[in-house]
């Protein structure tokens, strides 16, 4: 890395990453120690090999059962997953958007909320989800091609899912900016990746969050990869920096430790609930899979970058302190592994059965009332529905 | 109460007793608070209703679409100035996926009672990107509705109605009749918001018009009567949903139709007009729907505009067309 410049006086900071970024051989989540002034850099609770270490700015005191409860909700989360991309391959869902490898990112930024707050999530967020209670069929639905999503916004504090790149962090702030208004008690957490911090809705959503003190929290989780373009693709900062200039913390946290996470996580939420407006959380992680089912990895990176990664395994490392610390035993894992199961099944079995909707549905909610044009249009097709025998027609 | 007020005034009373009916009604948008908006049209309301609810944003239009629908979802009615028509379109993004569409994506859940005020149009010797017409774009989007003001009248009531009604609305305010003025009964009822509306009788061609243009139509109808041609005008008022009785009504009885708007004629509203009336009407037209628009070229430099825009002679000669045939 002899090329990588060092910073000069006027404040030009080179790409810490180095022009020829290696992720493994670089150490991406301590690249940063290039600049000793950040230290420490990266906000660590529990180590990749599963030792608990302190931080002088984050604590967190879980008890065994609340510990077993984030290990039960990110074993699960993944076996959603894996059986979500099951069903992909089988063709019984057109896409998914795997989390694999962002498990503790996305159960430690859900775990750290409150009844009040609100999320905003992109397409990957199936472990927040989880968190705010909705089932992962309603989710299914929507990769399958039957909805937009099939959970209540309001009633469980998560937004529909957003697939347009970080258009729900201007969604969260104004939300926020409501809850200033109407005495509300709770914080907006947005979510969005590392290819999103390069959109103009994000960072006129920081803009926005810091001249009003909107009390929200931007979460992104930097998985390394757009697709298939690299973080320095993205910026030539670390993204969590981004923050500074637009005049609030940001602070880059380890994206597989779920302690870690939801300490950090915790601590913005607090603070935008208290009125000291927004904090950027880089939550540093990596994409174990493909972008969705339709990406092949194979194309633009090494099959060495995912080895060096899975020994930085979010659950393992849980996995790891419950064992060596004795706050879990064998009967534990295993009655986990037996829900697992059992939940990836009615997963599979539900997705299978899961009715097509009724054609006619399409026409619904388009306004808060049907126009007198669109019901012409809906007459018109139900007729012409009908005008098929009965094996050709959808019903 | 009757009072002669412009129409830009007309729309500040408007907006001021919406803000007063219902507390969630929020404004926003770029020097609308203490400057009152670049015409004026948010004029001494943030003094009386405070920053928080006439909200001075930052210089970004996409910013301020995309926290409308934040507040819209947490229950407010926000009601965003965009400061010209050309520059809604980097707000475009936030506007049709994520306004236009929300309401159905969560099957009713969330509401996006969202107004979207556009000065539109022509005719001020702007510079480029002050004098464009874009309503089509966002008449094609599904789950959009869009309605224009002509007069002052309307002005005051169609604000109100925009903002109380639970879809969201892209409302084009026509700048160059800003200053129009016309007496203002704020006690009479107002006409329906999506209602088309016979502004002028007549008998041989309908003329249909909406926003700056139903003036222009009303003063060629008025020229044409001199000639002894009998033009019958219709205010459209809305836009999209198009009302449709009352033209099919008059374009049955006139068998002739002309339709004006600044906006391009190709793909504009006079082309989806003239396809649904053709459909309509088909063996009462005397003529085939004639449309008298802007050129397809970039809204030109203002020294040209007058040579670009439909005027009184451009439907006069549209009018003679049609009753050529």
């Amino acid at each position: 890395m002899s090329e990588v410049p060092e910073l000069t006086d006027q404040g030009f900071e080179p790409n810490p990453f180095g022009p020829h970024h290696d992720p493994i051989g670089s150490d991406p989540i301590n690249a940063d120690e290039q600049n000793p002034t950040e230290q420490p850099v990266l906000v660590q609770l529990l180590t990749p090999e599963g030792e608990r270490v302190e931080h002088p700015d984050y604590s967190i005191d879980l008890s065994a059962e609340e510990l077993q409860a984030l290990y039960r909700d990110l074993a699960l989360v993944r076996r959603v997953d894996v059986e979500a991309t099951a069903l992909q391959r089988q063709g019984e869902l057109g896409i998914w958007a795997s989390l694999l490898g962002q498990e503790a990112a996305q159960i430690g930024a859900g775990r750290a909320l409150l009844p009040d707050d609100m999320a905003f999530p992109t397409y990957r967020e199936h472990g927040v989800a989880w968190c705010r209670g909705i089932d992962p069929m309603s989710i299914i639905g929507l990769f399958r091609g039957c909805d937009s999503g099939a959970w209540d916004p309001i009633e469980s504090k998560f937004n529909l899912y957003t697939i347009v790149i970080g258009a729900q962090t201007l969604h969260a702030v104004g939300y926020a900016m409501g809850m200033q208004r109407d005495g509300g008690q709770g914080a907006c957490l947005a979510f969005f990746g590392d290819g999103a911090t390069s959109q103009g809705d994000v960072n006129e959503a920081f803009i926005f969050s810091a001249v009003f003190d909107a009390p929200v929290v931007f979460f992104c989780q930097n998985n390394q990869y757009a697709i298939s373009e690299p973080i320095e693709k993205q910026t030539r900062i670390p993204l969590y920096r981004r923050a500074s200039g637009f005049g609030f913390p940001g602070i880059r946290v380890d994206g597989n430790d779920v302690l870690a996470v939801l300490a950090v996580t915790r601590r913005a939420l607090e603070a935008a609930r208290s009125g000291q407006g927004p904090t950027l959380i880089e939550a540093y992680t990596y994409r174990m899979g493909a972008h969705t089912t339709s990406d092949d990895p194979s194309r633009y990176r090494l099959a060495s970058e995912m080895e060096a990664w899975k020994l930085k395994d979010p659950i393992e490392r849980l996995k790891a302190y419950l064992v060596r610390s004795g706050q879990a035993d064998a009967a534990f894992f295993e009655a986990i592994e037996k829900e697992s199961d059992e939940l990836a099944a009615r997963v599979r079995r539900e997705t299978v059965e899961m009715p097509d909707p009724d054609p006619a549905s399409m026409f619904d909610n388009t306004y808060a009332e049907i126009t007198p044009y669109l019901q012409e249009q809906r007459d018109t097709f139900l007729t012409y529905q009908a005008g098929f025998s009965e094996e050709r027609s959808h019903a | 109460m009757s009072t002669t007020v412009t129409l830009g005034k007309a729309l500040n009373m408007g907006l001021r007793k919406a803000m007063e009916d219902d507390p969630k009604v929020l404004l926003m948008g770029e020097d609308i608070g203490k400057l009152g908006g670049v015409f004026r049209i948010t004029d001494g309301l943030q003094k009386d209703f405070g920053e928080d609810r006439v909200i001075d944003t930052p210089l970004a239009e996409s910013g301020i679409l995309g926290t409308a629908v934040g507040l819209a979802m947490r229950g407010f009615r926000p009601v965003v100035e965009i400061q010209f028509d050309g520059f809604v379109y980097p707000a475009y993004d936030q506007i049709v996926c994520q306004v236009a569409k929300l309401h159905a994506r969560s099957r009713g859940r969330l509401p996006m009672s969202i107004v979207i005020r556009i000065p539109f149009g022509g005719g001020i010797g702007a510079v480029e990107h002050h004098s464009e017409s874009p309503e089509a774009y966002f008449a094609h989007t599904a789950g959009l509705k869009v309605v224009a003001c002509s007069n002052p009248v309307d002005a005051y009531w169609m604000i109100q109605q925009a903002i109380a009604h639970p879809d969201p609305i892209v409302f084009f305010e026509p700048k160059r009749r800003y200053w129009e003025k016309a007496e203002l009964d704020t006690e009479a009822p107002p006409e329906p918001l999506f209602g088309s509306r016979l502004v002028r009788d007549g008998s041989q061609v309908t003329v249909l018009a909406y926003g700056p243009m139903v003036k222009t139509a009303l003063q060629a109808a008025s020229a044409a009567e001199e000639e002894g041609i009998s033009v019958e005008v219709l205010d459209l008022r809305t836009i999209s949903p198009l009302d449709m009785g009352p033209v099919l009504e008059s374009v049955r009885r006139t068998g002739r139709c002309v339709v004006v708007h600044e906006a391009p004629s190709n793909l504009g509203l006079g082309s989806e007009l003239s396809a649904r009336i053709t459909e309509a009407c088909f063996y009462d037209l005397e003529a085939p729907v004639l449309r008298v628009g802007g050129y397809d070229t970039p809204y030109p430099p203002s020294k040209l505009e007058e040579d670009y825009l439909p005027d009184l002679d451009r439907v006069l000669e549209a009018v003679d067309r049609s009753l050529a045939y």
